[in-house]
């Protein structure tokens, strides 16, 4: 299944349309407009300070935009309360720092949003967060403190909390950026698997296998705007924008 | 091999383990039971232990005590002790409460405002000879937790008012100005009417002083209520600890967390302080001590806080009234006198990383 057909036959999950965001007097969003279909896969690559983070963390609204709309799930991001909590309930994010809670058990970190925010029964949670930690391929670290573990473990156990509060788009901001290169694979793998499974994905990344491999499309960002969307195979063969090339030519 | 010692070095216990909860009683029972025992009236200790033991159900012993010493031992150091139990428990609960709202392990109970409007209103009551000294209806703690009370209120207001982001350094700051702009009124006050000077100094160096148990039944009430939100919200604070985004990601409110904490813990510093003054140090020292024992997890911290905070008033206060007497050092001095030696330790050992 080509990207374009999703994009076309699938209906929008997140739409942002001329969303301009300033902190104080920097422009960090320049009118950007883009949709992400249903099941869709995007990879968001740019140079730092483009703006990359800005933008995934508008989605979620753990930044507010000023100008624009954002609607995610058809639900549109304003300053009202309870769409905040509806929007953050079914996003999940994971960070280049994943911030695990250090006190809690692997199991117990899964389990703590459900219990807490969706009042789930501590039985039912233990076993959902039981199957995450088998679909990220550490069942057997349940129990264990996150200074335990390591790097690639914390970041898949922080992938499987976001997952226990079952979101129906997961944003990634660079979450393999703060790994050992060892265990960047292993996470990237289970991001895949994801993808391959039917979530709607945002994912901020360098690293250009995944994007060229997982990415239904990919979005190219500098100065706070859009420059180029395209299917990795346009992009990274066949871009139009003399601004991507640069940047494809400084890393590739 | 390695890992395994790993292992074992970082396996910190994650909930109150009854061997914890077990510790914690027997220590405070151990300072109940000498702060009995001991004290400037010198009442032959092993009778005492008698007289303690006769009290239990099923057991009749005669410990040989006076009817005055036994009104000394049950209706003087009993209230007392209770009374020392409980405000050291609150301050040291409402201590690890804000260090965990704040992020901030140097945080106090009185940084809010609480001690310089529970001064103010202390001063007033004392300089305008409303308090007579005489139990439940005096003027004295009803000023002193309304000062506390209102000042904190100015904080909250002010401080979330500038807050909209979701930094609590704009908290932190309306508490300073507040405490100054109180402590500054509360001064001048001071200063007009000096012949009431040394009443007021007295009441900020803090003591225990009870008259039966009028000041235990005072507190009680308040004491209960922040002290049950306090210990619930003891996991919400291991959450914040982590950092706001990852619980807002996960759809926890930090924000309604911390408004509930704040509020708790001022409220069970300012019922600390209308009771028995400003007494220093307990709310800072004794959440440190425990951490250094337990580790950071606010869910061992919080509770076992109240344990470990009841007893070192207690003992404190033991020291207070028996040090120099027949006359009484302030507790606050006592408590000082410890907590100031500590705290630079404490401070010395932060920049290894232990907090
Ligand atoms: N809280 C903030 N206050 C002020 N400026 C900010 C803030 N957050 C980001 N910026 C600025 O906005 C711009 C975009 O930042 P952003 O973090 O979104 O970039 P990025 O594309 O994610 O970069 P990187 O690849 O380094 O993570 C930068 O110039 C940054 O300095
Ligand atoms: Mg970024």
């Amino acid at each position: 299944m080509s990207s374009e057909t999703k994009q076309q036959t699938r209906p929008d999950m997140i739409a942002c349309e001329n969303v301009d965001k300033w902190f104080g007097d920097f422009q960090a969003l320049k009118g950007v407009t883009a949709t992400i279909a249903e099941q869709e896969v995007v990879v968001v690559l740019g140079p730092s300070g483009s703006g990359k983070s800005t933008w995934i963390r508008c989605i979620n609204r753990l930044e507010a935009h000023q100008r624009g709309t954002i609607v995610v799930d058809g639900v549109e991001l304003t300053n009202d309360v309870r769409n905040i909590e509806k929007i953050r309930s079914e996003v999940g994010m994971v960070f280049q720092q994943f911030n695990l809670f250090p006190h809690l058990t692997v199991l117990d970190n899964v389990t703590l949003a459900p219990k807490w925010v969706r009042k789930m029964p501590k039985a039912d949670a233990e076993i959902k967060a039981k199957e995450l930690l088998n679909m990220v391929g550490i069942p057997e670290q349940a129990s264990k403190l996150p200074s335990q573990l390591s790097g690639g473990q914390q970041q898949r156990v922080a992938i499987a909390r976001a997952l226990a509060m079952e979101p129906k788009i997961m944003l990634f901001d660079e979450p393999t950026s703060a790994l050992d290169p060892e265990m960047i694979k292993e996470v990237l793998d289970v991001m895949k698997d994801l993808a391959l499974g039917g979530m709607t994905m945002m994912v901020v990344t360098h690293e250009m296998g995944f994007a060229r491999e997982v990415a239904d499309r990919i979005i190219f960002m500098e100065s706070g705007e859009i420059v180029e969307v395209g299917t990795p195979e346009h992009f990274f063969t066949d871009p139009t924008e003399d601004r991507t090339k640069l940047f494809l030519s400084q890393i590739l | 091999m390695d890992n395994n010692k790993k292992k074992q070095q970082q396996e910190a216990p994650a909930e109150l383990t009854s061997g914890l909860v077990a510790g914690a009683f027997v220590i405070l029972f151990a300072s109940i039971l000498v702060s009995l025992l001991f004290g400037p009236v010198s009442i032959r200790p092993d009778r005492i232990f008698l007289e303690v033991l006769s009290r239990f159900p099923g057991i009749s012993i005669d410990s040989g005590l006076s009817t005055i010493q036994e009104a000394i031992v049950w209706d003087v150091r009993l209230p007392r002790i209770v009374l020392g139990l409980i405000v050291g428990g609150l301050l040291a609960v409402a201590g690890a409460s804000y260090q965990g709202v704040f992020r901030n392990p140097l945080a106090d109970p009185y940084l809010l405002g609480v001690a310089a409007g529970a001064g103010l209103g202390a001063t007033i009551a004392i300089v305008s000879g409303a308090t007579n000294g005489e139990g439940i209806f005096d003027a004295l703690p009803i000023a002193a937790f309304l000062g506390s009370a209102i000042a904190v209120a100015i904080t909250l207001a002010v401080g979330g008012a500038v807050g909209r982001s979701t930094s609590t350094a704009s908290l932190l700051l309306a508490g300073v100005a507040v405490a100054s702009l109180f402590t500054a009124i509360q001064t001048y006050i001071q200063q007009r009417e000096s012949a009431t000077l040394r009443q007021v100094y007295s009441w900020i160096l803090g003591r225990l002083s009870t008259s039966g148990w009028d000041e235990v039944i005072m507190i009680l009430p308040y004491a209960a209520i922040s002290l049950i939100v306090m210990f619930s919200m003891k996991g919400a604070l291991d959450v914040l600890a982590v950092g706001e985004e990852e619980a807002l990601s996960l759809g926890i409110r930090p924000r309604r967390v911390r408004w509930i904490v704040i509020g708790a813990a001022s409220l069970a510093a300012a019922s600390a302080v209308a009771v028995s003054g400003l007494i220093a140090f307990v709310g800072i020292i004794v959440p440190h001590a425990v951490r250094l024992v337990v580790g950071a997890s606010n869910r061992l911290v919080v509770p076992l806080s109240f344990f470990i905070g009841a007893s070192f008033l207690i003992l404190t206060d033991l020291l207070a009234r028996t040090l120099q007497s027949p006359a009484e050092l302030p507790i606050g001095v006592v408590t000082a006198f410890f907590g100031a030696p500590f705290f630079l330790f404490v401070l010395r050992r932060r920049s290894d990383g232990i907090i």
